[in-house]
Order: structure tokens, then C-alpha cells, then sequence
């Protein structure tokens, strides 16, 4: 028989190197719950979206020059002259706001389901310092096409840090490098932006995933399945993460294509959300647009500063507003970790939470009127009231009984039935005069409507208890 | 490995001691490392004194100027702009400029060395923003008390026609006012104040 070299290539390898325990050990013996819903593609379309900036981040950099006099005209080089450069520019641009739109559905999720409670802990942590460093990523590489946003934008940011006394006026100097922001300033920060905050967020995908895998995954039943085994060991209410949940994501991955390929294709700057319009005018240190606002990412933050009338505070408020984040496995004092068992009070103050963060996001884009000062200060009360009233009304909160194992929540299909019916409750048949005969025609029913919306408004407020 | 025959003490001195001439050395290296990161000689040379020809001003016309990378305004200011500044200081956070920072020679009631002629430091000291000129009395977007100022687009900051902040706003203090002298009638020097170091 024919020797094997394939094989013994593959052999000599695996001697050497623990490619089969690694693969194992978070692939193909990974117990992960088995009822991940819609809420667990986020995490896996993170990394996707990481590779993308990685990917199209190096491509850029080989026609983009980070000079104060080079930088702008070599962006519009490459979304002009380089062979598909505005494809690789605009799938780094989407793909930075595709970042923080799956970065900010995979947080909520870990909110609804207590996925941050013990054990869990550190994998929220390192989560929340990879938010931290998205962050750092995103503002730095937004003053790289030195347009008048970038400049104006980098200039509000890095003031922020000259209002700590004592050290600020020096600190802000440090970060520029000069006494505005200048050509150091856009270097630097091409610097970090291409090499160090990437090493860094890399670094901490690497700490989240292993901190994760070491305490398991939670579920949208918020239910330990270590808990209980089966007789060779592996939890009962699991399956291998590969392949049952690899292919899974995938459709998640061809899902999420679907529309990343619509704005990148047909709005790649978003009506100026993602790519803002004054950033197509270059940098002029001596004018400020008219409006100024940071990309939408930004702006529930944005709009916590703008509220404090004090310029100290408001950089403290700012900060203040990631920082209790870091701290939410500790605030929450609730024994249950999903939303499906805990009480009215959680389940009322996340929809506060999430009115005020989309009420602070879509502040922060608008002009600061005194009408929409005073709603930015009623929301950032309601946000910061949310994390620091949490020990004391996670504590009142009635739960419910949690369940020993997972629980089978009803599929699409078992649900069309009540949809179709639903919907026949909403019309009626009424007979119409058609040339000369008489036929009966499907109209709107009044009384069906009504009837439908008193009980899905009772079924909302139930749905709240 | 064996505790026989060790030492403890001495293997706890000697890492100890290892620990200490490590940090040291961390210490002094960082020193070049994050000085580096601070401005260079270059750019500390960039801040040469820029001189305005202001003989084609018109009364309440603003020119801007750049100085040291910033921009810096020459305001030319109406009889009856002055008249307003001196009745509205009860809206001021710091009316009299004793937190604010403006030469010796400016330290007054309008802040200028001539009561027409005004020359600020275009940033907004809340986070730098350049705030617009808006000499225009009650307009419709700032409301029925504005008596003409720089209104900052960014965070919302108020000053009036001689870039005193108003109450109630982000910047914590009145505009800054640039060290500057007059070489002739028409002619300013910005960035360098007779006697004083600029």
C-alpha cells in the first residue's frame, strides 16, 4: 500500500503542536447551550467584522498617506484612482458603524440575560475594555481623511482631557504633540490606529474568548447547563459548538452580508451618519462647521457631555457613563440572571435604559437648543439611574421560579397559526356589486383592528410584570 | 525542586533586588520613550508673532488671522455694541476677567487696549471649538436675550462681543485674549507684547 505522506506531514505536525486539544477544547468539545437565539449571532459577527477591518485597515494603508498636506487628497486618490479602492474604503467605513451596531446588540444582550453575573464576570470586563478600545480605534482612525469633522472632531475629544486639573493642559499637549492639532497629532494617531489599539484589541478577543470558555456560556434561560450531565460528562442541554453552532452563524453571517452589502453598495455614507458631510471638506483649523457632531456611535456619550454645564463635570459625567458599566456585575443584586424570570421593576428599567440611550444617540446629533438640553439632562438622569439605583431595586424585584433546564420557547412555525388567525380577525368579508353579480371582497375590520390592539397592548404590559 | 540547603532569605534579597534594578531600569527608559510623544523643537519654534493690517476694517467687520496654528479674531466694534457690553454684565459668569487669561493691558472693561478694536484667541475655552460670530441682535435660534456674541456650534457656549462667557454654559471661562500691541494705528502685532515674553 501506498504511503500516506499527507498523512504523516499532518502526524509529524500534530507531535509537535496541540492543534487537535485546541480545536476540541473550543470547537468540536465546547458545550454551548442548545437555545441560542437571535441574540448569539452578535458575538461571532464581531469577530467577522474585526477581520474586515483588519483586512480592507492594511489595504488602505498601502495608498493612504498620514500627512497633514497628503492626507486628505490621498483618500480621495483611493476612491478614485485605486482599482476598487472605494470598495475597500467604504467596506472600512461601514464596517467600522457595523462594529458598533453589533458591539452595542451584543452588550444589550449580556443585559437582558445577565450574561455579565457571576460567573461571568471577567468575560464582561474584558468585554467592556474591548468596547473601550473600539472606541480609541474608532475616534483615532476618524481624523485619518483630516477632513473638517476629523479636525474638529479630534480637537473636542482631546480638550476633554485638559479639563483634569492640575495635569490636563500638559496631558492634552502630550496627546497632540503640538500646541493644536497638527501633523504630529494625525502621525500619532495613524500609529496607534494602524499597530497599537489593533494589537490591543486582539490581545483582549483572545482574553474574552478564553475567560468564556473557561466558565461556560450563558443562555437566554440564564440557567448554569453544567449544572446537569449526562453520563460521560457533558452537560445535558448542550451540544458542540462545532459544527451545530458554526453553521448556525453562518446563516447569521449571511444574513448580516445581506445588509452590510446594501449600505455599502447603495448608501455608504448613510445620509451623513456614517460618513458625515462636512468630513468631505478638508481640515481648516481656523473655522468649526456650523454643526458638529461626532458619528453616531458617539453621540449618546456625546450628549451626556453637552448636558453638565460644567466643563469638568461633564468630562466626569462622560467618563462616569462607561465606568458604571465596567462595575454592572456588581451592582446587580438580583439572584436570577435572565429577563425571562426577573421581575417588573428589571424589566421596566431596561426599557428606561434603552429610551434614554437612544433618546442620548439621537440628542447628540442635534444642534444643543435649550429645549434639547433640558431632554438630554432628563436622559442622562434616567441612565445613570438605571445603573446606580440597580442595588436597590434589584433587590425588591419579585422573580419568578427559574427552570432546572432549558426551557423550549415556541419556533416560527409553531407560531404562524396564531399570526394567520390574527390577521383573519382583522378582516371581513362584505359582499360588492361586480357587474351584475354579487362577490364578496376582503375589507379592514373596525371592530377586529380594535379588538387586536386592546390585546396586544395587554399582552405588552403583561409581557412587563 | 529540593528546599534542602537553600537559602531563603538570600533568594528572597536577590529577587527583591532583581525586582528593584528592574523597575529603575523600566523607569528610565520610559523617560525617552514618553517624552517623545511631547512636542518637538520644531514645533515649539512655530510660534512666531504674526502682524494685522487693520486700516481697511469696517465698524463691526471681523477678520480672522491664524497665530501659532489658532485662529485668532480682530473684531471692530460699534458705539453701540460698547454700549450693550457695558449694561448686560449681570448675565456674565466672570464680567470683571479674574479667571480669564488676557495681557495686562487688556485686563478691562472691554477687554481691549483700544475700547473698539477687540482681538480674541478663536477657541472656545470649554474644548476648543471655534465658536461663530453672530453680531446680530435676537435672533430666532438664540432667543429673545441675545444682544450679539460668538455662539459655539459644538457644546452650545455663549460670550458676548467682548468674549465674556455668559451664565449657565459649558466654557468655564471668558475667551482668551492673545498677548499683542499696536506697532502703529493700523498696524497689530500679535503674539508678542512690548516687554513682556510672548
Amino acid at each position: 500500500m501506498k504511503k500516506n505522506y499527507l498523512a504523516s506531514c499532518g502526524n509529524w505536525f500534530l507531535d509537535r503542536f496541540p492543534l487537535t486539544k485546541l480545536w476540541n477544547d473550543h470547537m468540536a468539545q465546547y458545550y454551548a447551550p442548545k437555545n441560542f437565539n437571535f441574540w448569539y449571532f452578535f458575538g461571532s459577527l464581531a469577530l467577522l467584522v474585526l477581520v474586515n477591518q483588519l483586512v480592507t485597515g492594511i489595504l488602505l494603508t498601502m495608498n493612504y498617506k498620514p500627512d497633514a498636506g497628503l492626507a486628505f487628497d490621498s483618500v480621495e486618490y483611493i476612491m478614485r484612482e485605486v482599482p476598487w479602492g472605494w470598495l475597500v474604503r467604504y467596506m472600512h467605513s461601514t464596517g467600522a458603524s457595523a462594529f458598533f451596531l453589533v458591539v452595542y446588540l451584543h452588550m444589550f444582550r449580556g443585559l437582558i440575560y445577565g450574561s455579565f453575573k457571576q460567573p461571568r464576570e471577567l468575560v464582561w470586563i474584558f468585554g467592556m475594555l474591548l468596547f473601550v478600545a473600539l472606541m480609541a480605534e474608532a475616534f483615532m482612525g476618524y481624523l485619518l481623511p483630516w477632513g473638517q469633522m476629523s479636525y474638529w472632531g479630534a480637537q473636542v475629544i482631546i480638550s476633554l482631557f485638559s479639563a483634569i486639573p492640575v495635569i490636563g493642559d500638559d496631558l492634552s499637549l502630550w496627546v497632540r504633540g503640538d500646541y493644536v492639532i497638527s501633523d504630529a497629532t494625525l502621525n500619532r494617531f495613524f500609529a496607534f490606529h494602524v499597530i497599537s489599539i489593533p494589537l490591543i484589541l486582539i490581545m483582549l478577543v483572545f482574553l474574552h474568548i478564553v475567560a468564556l470558555h473557561e466558565v461556560g456560556s450563558n443562555n437566554p434561560d440564564g440557567i448554569e447547563i453544567k449544572a446537569s450531565k449526562d453520563p460521560w460528562g457533558h452537560p445535558v442541554d448542550g451540544i458542540p459548538f462545532h459544527p451545530y453552532y458554526t453553521v448556525k452563524d453562518i446563516v447569521g453571517v449571511a444574513v448580516f452580508i445581506f445588509f452590510f452589502a446594501t449600505v455599502l453598495f447603495y448608501m455608504p455614507e448613510m445620509g451623513g451618519y456614517f460618513l458625515e458631510h462636512a468630513n468631505f471638506i478638508p481640515a481648516d483649523p481656523l473655522a468649526t462647521p456650523e454643526h458638529i457632531a461626532p458619528v453616531w456611535y458617539f453621540t449618546p456619550f456625546y450628549a451626556i457631555l453637552r448636558a453638565i454645564p460644567d466643563k469638568f463635570a461633564g468630562v466626569i459625567a462622560m467618563g462616569g457613563a462607561i465606568v458604571v458599566l465596567f462595575l454592572l456585575p456588581w451592582l446587580d443584586r438580583s439572584p436570577v440572571k435572565s429577563i425571562r424570570y426577573r421581575g417588573g421593576i428589571y424589566k421596566k428599567a431596561i426599557l428606561m435604559f434603552v429610551i434614554s440611550f437612544l433618546g442620548l444617540g439621537y440628542l447628540g446629533m442635534q444642534a444643543p437648543t435649550a429645549g434639547a438640553t433640558i431632554m438630554a439632562r432628563i436622559f442622562t438622569a434616567m441612565y445613570f439611574g438605571f445603573f446606580l439605583l440597580m442595588p436597590i431595586y434589584t433587590r425588591w424585584e419579585k422573580t419568578k421560579p427559574v427552570p432546572k433546564q432549558l426551557t423550549d420557547q415556541p419556533t416560527i412555525e409553531d407560531r404562524i397559526p396564531g399570526w394567520k388567525a390574527t390577521f383573519c380577525e382583522m378582516i371581513k368579508e362584505v359582499p360588492v356589486e361586480k357587474d351584475g353579480a354579487t362577490v364578496m371582497h376582503k375589507r379592514p375590520d373596525t371592530s377586529g383592528i380594535i379588538n387586536v390592539l386592546i390585546r396586544t397592548a395587554k399582552n405588552l404590559k403583561a409581557s412587563l410584570d | 525542586m529540593s528546599d534542602q540547603g537553600v537559602d531563603r532569605s538570600k533568594r528572597q534579597f536577590l529577587t527583591t533586588a532583581l525586582t528593584v534594578v528592574g523597575a529603575v531600569g523600566t523607569g528610565y527608559i520610559a523617560v525617552p520613550f514618553l517624552s517623545q510623544m511631547q512636542p518637538s523643537t520644531k514645533a515649539k519654534a512655530a510660534g512666531a508673532p504674526v502682524e494685522i493690517d487693520i486700516s481697511k476694517m469696517e465698524t463691526g467687520q471681523l477678520i480672522r488671522a491664524a497665530w501659532r496654528g489658532k485662529p485668532v479674531w480682530v473684531l471692530n466694534r460699534t458705539p453701540e455694541v460698547l454700549e450693550i457690553l457695558a449694561e448686560q454684565t449681570d448675565k456674565l459668569a466672570d464680567p470683571l476677567s479674574l479667571e480669564s487669561n488676557q495681557p495686562e493691558s487688556s485686563n478691562n472693561e472691554f477687554r481691549s487696549i483700544k475700547p473698539e478694536i477687540f482681538i480674541a484667541v478663536g477657541l472656545c475655552t470649554h474644548l476648543g471649538c471655534s465658536p461663530t460670530f453672530r453680531p446680530e441682535i435676537a435672533p430666532n435660534d438664540l432667543g429673545e436675550d441675545w444682544k450679539g456674541g460668538f455662539f459655539c456650534p459644538c457644546h452650545g457656549s455663549g460670550f458676548d462681543l467682548a468674549g465674556r462667557v455668559f451664565r449657565g454654559v459649558p466654557a468655564p471661562t471668558n475667551l482668551d485674549v492673545p498677548p499683542h500691541r499696536y506697532m502703529s494705528e493700523t498696524r497689530i502685532i500679535i503674539g508678542d507684547e512690548s516687554g513682556a515674553d510672548a
